[in-house]
């Protein structure tokens, strides 16, 4: 059954949004060099939660940016997962942040935070059962109609599963894509961690997914461990490179979406500009492979 | 218990339990990939207090502070998504906190340094230019009964020890060897235009510079100053509030008629 808040928003694929190329995250250290270079790059995106503060260098440095690039605000707090009800408060901020920087994107994570008095500061993972699902569907609407705009959810990179699953991670999505009108960002690189550390084919996973509802894309690089069996364990740090499996990856999605505007993550051992453009620029490669 | 309720608290509980209810599709022992999950909590909750408190972690060194950051996250996990917010308390804990009574002073540079970090981020406001200042006040008359409003970013701190001069010594090279941390210092945080500014200030300055933000008049910010250390140096002390363009309004008094 379609809720209201379809019927009132367009899906977030079809509105106009972040442009057709690779975009980068915004890190406080690069500031300057963006201003003083003004880099040939898509769009920049921030975490929402850093700018959630009364003034000072980071509202002075993003008001700058905005004015020559296109923004994608990415939140990583509202705990859309979680149990609890979503945070008013939170939510408030975060319409204020929107409406004074009207970016082209918004986007959440299919995740948990929160819980109790609690912020845990990472994206913790859910049952899929229909108790999650109906949740996380009234908590999506809840945030477009606070938001007058459809949201981008972005899969998530997981180490365990529950038991009380009772549907795919694909299936979740595509419900909650398809009650709501939400965007998909798909996150490449968590599709390659998930599908590795649950033995997965990725390939499979990204066909179950409601490619059409593809917004955005997130391309980053992950840590390596090992399990108690001594088995392959990726950590999605945004620490690294990305890895040739996810370009792999990302090429084999573009051939099925077409162009979608491409973000390379980097939260972790921040490298210099240039690094990160050199890897904007190589998504632009396989973007315009796709161009007719 | 919920779902999540279990996860959330296993999370923060010191044994290493896994919650019940999970499970690895290769058959691996669910507590070795739950630990994942509690590294990246600790881990980036331990990080963002690294970053908020560069000097008092100098101090100590790395694994000392991150040992000690562990125990405050697990005493006081942050209570929103604001996590420029988090570790508010964290100067009160580390007072408190035995295995660093050998470093008395550490607890008032983690309070130096989250000034800084409250400077940095303070709403923006204009201030006024020093010469506008300067005229303002040779052309008021009653000068006590003046109030001067200051900056959102600004803020005092007065230590038993010479705060601001262990701070500094650890912005510059070399600067460690001649430093002697065993007298009371002041310090003064604000932030001017976009780079926050740390001054060694005398206790009648801190005194007069929290009336001021209290809303007294100059003349009671005054007496309070000289209550604090009759040495206290008026003039020096507005000069410094000047030329930092650290007011933003200046406004007579209303007194209310009898």
């Amino acid at each position: 059954m379609m809720t209201l808040s379809f019927l009132q928003t367009p899906s977030a694929a079809q509105v106009p949004g972040l442009p057709l190329r690779a975009g980068l995250g915004l890190k406080n250290e690069h500031f300057t060099e963006v201003l003083d270079t003004c880099p040939d790059i898509g769009f920049f995106e921030v975490h929402a939660e850093n700018y959630m503060v009364a003034g000072g260098p980071f509202h002075h440095y993003l008001g700058l940016i905005r004015a020559q690039y296109p923004l994608s605000l990415h939140g990583v707090g509202l705990s859309i997962g979680g149990e609890n009800p979503l945070n008013r408060e939170h939510l408030a901020r975060l319409a204020t942040l929107i409406e004074r920087y009207q970016p082209q994107a918004f986007s959440e994570h299919l995740a948990w935070s929160t819980h109790g008095p609690v912020f845990f500061n990472d994206l913790l993972p859910l049952a899929y059962d229909v108790a999650a699902l109906n949740r996380v569907c009234e908590h999506v609407d809840q945030v477009q109609s606070t938001l007058k705009r459809p949201m981008l959810l972005e899969n998530p990179s997981t180490y365990l599963q529950f038991q009380r699953s009772t549907l795919d991670e694909t299936d979740f999505i595509g419900e909650i894509i398809r009650r709501t009108g939400c965007g998909l960002l798909l996150d490449v690189n968590n599709v390659y961690v998930s599908c590795i550390n649950h033995q997965r084919d990725p390939l499979t996973y990204i066909d179950a997914l409601p490619l059409h509802a593809v917004a955005e894309i997130h391309l980053a690089g992950f840590a390596e461990d090992t399990d108690s069996l001594g088995e392959r364990l990726l950590i999605d740090d945004h620490g690294a490179p990305i890895d040739n499996a996810v370009w792999q990856l990302y090429e084999h999605v573009l051939a099925r979406t077409g162009p979608v505007a491409t973000l390379i993550e980097r939260d972790n051992q921040v490298p210099a500009f240039s690094v990160l453009l050199a890897e904007a620029q190589q998504a632009e490669r396989h973007l315009s492979r796709g161009r007719p | 218990m919920s779902l999540l309720e279990d996860f959330a608290a296993a999370l923060l509980a010191s044994d290493q339990a896994c919650p019940a209810g999970l499970f690895s599709s290769n058959g691996a022992d669910p507590a070795s990939r739950f630990a994942v999950y509690r590294n990246n909590v600790h881990g980036s909750l331990i990080n963002a207090l690294a970053t908020a408190y560069p000097v008092t972690l100098q101090l100590v060194g790395d694994e000392f502070f991150r040992a000690m950051a562990g125990c405050y996250v697990q005493a006081s996990p942050p209570a929103s998504p604001l996590i420029s917010e988090y570790g508010a308390t964290f100067s009160g804990f580390i007072q408190g906190f035995e295995p660093a009574a050998s470093v008395p002073y550490l607890a008032d540079v983690a309070r130096l340094e989250r000034l800084r970090v409250r400077a940095y981020h303070a709403a923006d406001a204009l201030a006024l230019e020093p010469q506008a200042v300067l005229q303002q006040l040779q052309t008021h008359t009653e000068l006590g009964t003046l109030h001067l409003q200051l900056h959102p970013s600004l803020a005092t701190l007065d230590s038993r020890y010479a705060v601001v001069a262990v701070w500094a010594a650890h912005q510059t090279e070399g600067a460690i060897a001649t430093l002697n941390p065993w007298h009371a210092q002041g310090a003064l945080v604000l932030r001017r235009g976009l780079e926050v500014k740390v001054f060694a200030i005398d206790s009648g300055s801190v005194a007069f510079i929290d009336s001021l933000n209290q809303g007294a008049v100059l003349e009671k910010a005054l007496a309070h100053a000289l209550e604090a250390s009759a040495e206290f140096d008026l003039h020096q002390c507005l000069a410094l509030l000047i030329n930092q363009a650290a007011i933003t309004h200046l406004s007579l008094e209303h007194k209310v008629s009898p």
